[in-house]
């Protein structure tokens, strides 16, 4: 770890400020500091943003839910608007690191944690995203935990986040704050880049931009799961995982909201996984033609090659599961 | 005031069971345990030692070449940097379990990758730790080295071959038969202490506080690595935050904060990076092992072969010793086994947890299973069949041995008999089902000394270098010496693990407790002898028991009978006879319920049984925990731990506790253990033999078999992750 300034932001515009200037925000700092200590990360200054109101959960007039960037995954996963409406969302938390990790990490922070790609914590090795042009030592390396769907030939790291896979299946969107005040929203699509030839640019925030607040839709009818598949039961992170929120009316899907982790760069949605879904009666086979879609353009490079499988079986597990009552 | 004894001839007077106080088999509570849970119990990298600095290491990026520290310099003057060390005396990789001697030394070539190349010492621990990430490391003239151990060029070794028989005929001939080859990979110890040393030297003598398993080994590795005579060396270990093997030998840590300290004339402290507890301790070799076996009709065996392939540095004598227990477990006239070792560069092999059975005896026990399957006979009857009554090598008489009785108990108490069919039974989407396995683990007792006070006072004092790696010395030994001096565990002290104590046989193999165990014993009769001689009675008359003596119809209080005097003798015991006139070993029975969920693949252990019997039981609470902690790495071994090496250069990918998958909490379910009473006369006057490691000695076959049972795929290649499972299925 380098020496760094120390930086606590008295007000959010403060805390904007310092990051325009090059501070790094740092929040429950469960990623960050191990990243520092490996200087895989070394921000001359840290702007510390703990002490900012902004760890309430309210309801928006819509009948969604603002959830402050400082509000703890455990607060999360556990408050009882979530458990009860946003199902997934609590399942997905739940699934995610340990309960020590999970009582200090925070909702904003969640979402901006970086990879755990073993090439990208290691500094002898190269890594595009940690020091672009370097190269990408997982390609024909160790790659079993990484990523089928929308890699580059530069990086095929993924994003390890549960939270931000259920966030994306419910729509979720992100209010931000620049330097300077203004304020904007991004659905998490929007928030999240492919590599590409940048695989060091993981997000659109721009220098100095802040998440204040997740806002979720109003609750939607349907049955929510979360389905995590893993090397061991906890404290490991997703080799697959769904978040699927599905209605069915008069024996017929008319919603089918789905999301995945473990899989690519980003929690992964794609739409056309859902319009084959929606307007058909829940078979096997629908099914099948859902997971060959999501499977199209996957490719995997050796060790994770069985996600592509895994990938198929899991989807259809979940759909199975979300459709049993419907079919029976 | 020695007191020797050479375990020549079968202790049969058993002279535990003629005491009153009644500690010996109790299920206490370890006295130091308050202290490790409260966080006062010193580790070693916790002293606070005036004027200390510290030192962290630096990796070699490659495995060959000639190593130069291209920036040295500017390193040297970053902000509180004191010294940048690369010196001949580091360690190229720890001394192997025992050794006595260093290993082999150097920093000027790198062998493998994560090679501890060079300490980088400064004030504080983080201008240190920044230093030593700044210090460029290139290696000059290094091409990649073999890092594969398919590929890489085996020595066979001689020394292990056996041929007895003629095992292809009796394939050949067989009713039943299997030849199977499974892989395991190689494993981590994890300890959650990293490895710690903090040097201070006083003129020409060294006081290392370390973590370590066996401490007059490591004072002699210490003392040869530096050049030194070892009477100039002390190491102080009382508490050691695990160890599993990678604490047996020296490791590089020690001889860096020795070289430093000397160089700076300052205390220097030096802990491993959890990185390079991953990359430079020891692994456990991975394996290819292939197992034959022949069976008659009823599932008889008349053949058994079993030929592994392990791996190791070059230079390194070890070789995992897979085909330890195949030599005895199992009945076979005709019998086959042969050992290769292939040289590559990957860290060094070491013993990781039970080195040899643990994974020898889980394939045993999987080509059991498929033996079984394929003469359609039960499993725990296939191996009650198969019991030899003598061994089947040699010839020898087994001492003591109830593997008969834990397999019937194991599967009583498990409830066996309700078995399901293979791909019978479904819940939802998890199939069920059940496996078993046997286990076995060698015995040995080794050179042990410990000195024991009787205090005028009435308390007692134990006093040696054995150490506790937090598996119950302080309790045992402190409950041998009240039994046999009639007093109440809370009025003995038990001071270890110190090299300028007696030096006892520290801990590994399985043997400590026993070996340490009895030197307590050895010293205790001999302070029983002094107090029978002092009353004008023989020793057999006395009974001790609440720091009173009772002989000849008298009761005394033992201050009485010492009027002021302390009575002091050191145990000694040495292996004799016994070890060669019998067949000594540990054995059990596993049983398992698994389920394997039918789309993802994943494998949840529900409920584990194990049955042992191991000698007299010292501790029956330490005694359950050492089984319950072996069978949770029987869970890892079965389904997730794996140390993934990078391809080209052979680094370790999965470095660290997040990636290298011990089991959690939420991977092991309720264990239950049962303890068969037994008395081993032949394995020490104390009638026990080793528990550390059996809970191990074939623990994951159980749960690779229970998946075949509700699966019906055989996963040769282990961990039975769930890509592997889903593979079958």
């Amino acid at each position: 770890m380098r020496p760094f300034e120390y930086i606590r932001a008295q007000n959010p515009n403060d805390a904007t400020q310092s990051a325009a200037d090059g501070a790094i925000i740092i929040a429950g700092g469960t990623n960050l500091l191990d990243l520092m200590k490996l200087e895989v990360m070394a921000p001359d200054a840290l702007i510390d943003i703990n002490h900012l109101e902004l760890n309430q959960i309210e309801e928006t007039e819509n009948g969604g839910l603002r959830i402050g960037a400082l509000v703890t995954n455990s607060e999360l996963a556990n408050d009882i608007r979530v458990r009860r409406n946003w199902p997934v969302l609590s399942r997905a938390l739940l699934a995610g690191a340990s309960g020590q990790l999970r009582n200090k990490a925070t909702t904003g922070g969640n979402l901006l944690q970086r990879t755990r790609c073993l090439y990208f914590y290691d500094r002898a090795m190269a890594c595009n995203k940690r020091e672009p042009g370097s190269g990408c030592a997982a390609r024909e390396g160790f790659n079993r935990i990484l990523a089928v769907l929308g890699t580059s030939e530069h990086c095929i790291a993924t994003h390890p986040s549960d939270m931000a896979v259920a966030m994306r299946a419910l729509g979720a969107e992100v209010e931000t704050l620049k330097e300077g005040g203004t304020t904007r929203r991004l659905d998490l699509d929007e928030l999240y880049l492919l590599p590409g030839d940048r695989p060091d640019r993981e997000t659109v925030l721009e220098p100095g931009e802040l998440i204040t607040a997740v806002v979720l839709p109003a609750p939607v009818e349907g049955r929510q799961t979360y389905r995590k598949v893993r090397d061991r039961a906890s404290y490991a992170f997703a080799l697959v995982s769904v978040a699927g929120i599905l209605k069915i009316e008069d024996g017929r899907i008319t919603r089918a909201d789905l999301a995945f982790g473990g899989l690519a760069p980003k929690p992964w949605r794609d739409t056309q996984v859902e319009a084959i879904l929606v307007g058909n009666r829940p078979t096997e086979e629908l099914f099948e033609q859902a997971a060959d879609q999501l499977l199209a353009e996957a490719q995997g490079l050796g060790d994770n090659d069985f996600k592509l499988p895994l990938a198929r079986r899991t989807l259809v597990s979940v759909l199975t599961e979300l459709t049993q009552e419907a079919r029976i | 005031m020695t007191e020797h004894f050479k375990m020549d001839a079968p202790a049969t007077d058993r002279r535990l069971d003629d005491m009153a106080q009644g500690l010996v088999g109790a299920p206490l509570d370890r006295p130091e345990g308050p202290l490790k849970v409260s966080g006062t119990a010193t580790y070693a990298n916790e002293w606070q030692v005036d004027g200390m600095v510290h030192g962290v290491m630096v990796r070699a990026p490659t495995n060959s070449g000639r190593i130069v520290l291209s920036n040295r310099d500017e390193v040297a003057n970053l902000p509180g940097v004191l010294s940048v060390i690369q010196d001949e005396r580091l360690l190229r990789n720890p001394a192997q379990g025992t050794a006595n001697q260093a290993p082999v030394q150097g920093a000027q070539h790198a062998a493998y990758v994560g090679q501890l190349i060079a300490v980088v010492v400064a004030e504080s621990f983080e201008q240190a730790r920044h230093a030593a990430q700044s210090l460029q490391v290139v290696l000059e003239n290094g091409e990649l080295m073999p890092v594969d151990p398919v590929t890489a060029a085996v020595e066979a070794q001689e020394d292990q071959a056996l041929d007895q028989g003629d095992l292809e005929g009796a394939i050949t001939g067989a009713a039943h038969s299997v030849d199977v080859t499974y892989t395991t990979p190689s494993h981590s110890s994890s300890p959650m202490e990293p490895h710690a040393s903090i040097a201070s030297w006083d003129g020409d003598d060294l006081t290392l506080r370390g973590s370590y398993q066996m401490l007059k080994y490591n004072r002699n590795e210490l003392a040869d690595a530096l050049g030194v005579h070892p009477d100039r060396v002390r190491i102080i270990s009382p508490y050691v935050g695990g160890g599993f093997g990678s604490k047996l030998g020296l490791a590089p840590e020690a001889v860096a904060a020795a070289i430093a300290a000397k160089e700076l004339g300052r205390p220097v402290s030096v802990a491993l990076q959890r990185q390079q507890v991953y990359e430079a301790t020891m692994r456990r070799s991975e394996t290819s092992q292939r197992v034959r076996l022949a069976a008659d009709a009823e599932g008889r065996l008349n053949g058994l072969g079993h030929d592994a392939r392990v791996s190791n540095l070059p230079g390194e004598t070890f070789a995992e010793p897979v085909l330890q227990a195949s030599h005895f477990l199992y009945a076979g006239e005709n019998r086959q086994m042969s050992m290769e070792l292939a040289r590559l560069h990957r860290l060094c092999a070491g013993s990781v947890r039970a080195p040899g059975e643990a994974v020898g005896v889980t394939v045993l026990e999987n080509a059991m299973d498929e033996l079984a399957h394929e003469a359609g006979i039960d499993p725990v009857e296939l191996r009650l069949r198969n019991i030899p009554e003598k061994d089947p090598e040699s010839g020898k008489e087994f001492s003591s041995r109830r593997f008969r009785d834990a397999l019937e108990s194991g599967a009583r108490a498990f409830g066996w008999s309700k078995r399901p069919g293979v791909m019978e039974r479904r819940e939802g989407e998890w199939l069920i089902g059940y496996g078993m396995a046997s286990a076995a683990r060698i015995n040995v007792l080794m050179d042990s000394q410990a000195r024991v006070a009787l205090q005028p006072d009435g308390r007692a004092r134990v006093e040696t270098d054995m150490t506790d790696i937090g598996t119950g010395t302080y309790a045992i030994l402190g409950q041998i010496a009240g039994e046999m001096l009639g007093l109440p565990r809370d009025r003995i002290d038990v001071v270890l693990g110190d090299t300028d104590l007696p030096p006892a046989a520290g801990s590994g193999g399985s043997w400590g407790a026993t070996s340490s165990g009895t030197s307590v014993y050895v010293a205790c009769q001999a302070i029983r002898r002094q107090l029978a001689e002092r009353l004008e009675v023989e020793e057999q008359d006395l009974l001790l028991k609440d720091g009173r003596v009772t002989y000849a119809n008298q009761t005394k209080a033992l201050g009485d009978v010492l009027q002021g005097d302390e009575i002091v003798k050191l145990g000694y015991v040495q292996p004799g006879d016994t070890s060669e006139a019998v067949r000594q070993a540990t054995f059990g029975a596993y049983f398992a319920e698994v389920a394997v969920h039918a789309a993802s693949g994943e494998t949840r252990v529900r409920r584990m049984h194990g049955s042992f019997a191991a000698g007299r039981i010292l501790n029956a609470k330490t005694a359950r925990s050492q089984c319950i902690g072996g069978m949770t790495f029987g869970i890892g071994m079965a389904l997730t731990e794996e140390l993934a090496f990078d391809p080209r250069d052979g680094h370790v990918a999965n470095h660290n506790l997040a990636e290298y998958h011990i089991p959690v909490n939420a991977d092991v379910p309720q264990l239950t253990v049962e303890l068969l009473e037994e008395r081993d006369d032949w394995a020490s006057p104390l009638q026990a033999k080793g528990i550390g490691e059996l809970g191990i000695c074939g623990a994951a076959a159980a749960i690779t078999n229970g998946i075949f049972n509700a699966t019906g795929v055989r996963v040769r290649d282990y961990p039975a992750t769930l890509d592997k499972v889903i593979t079958g299925m």
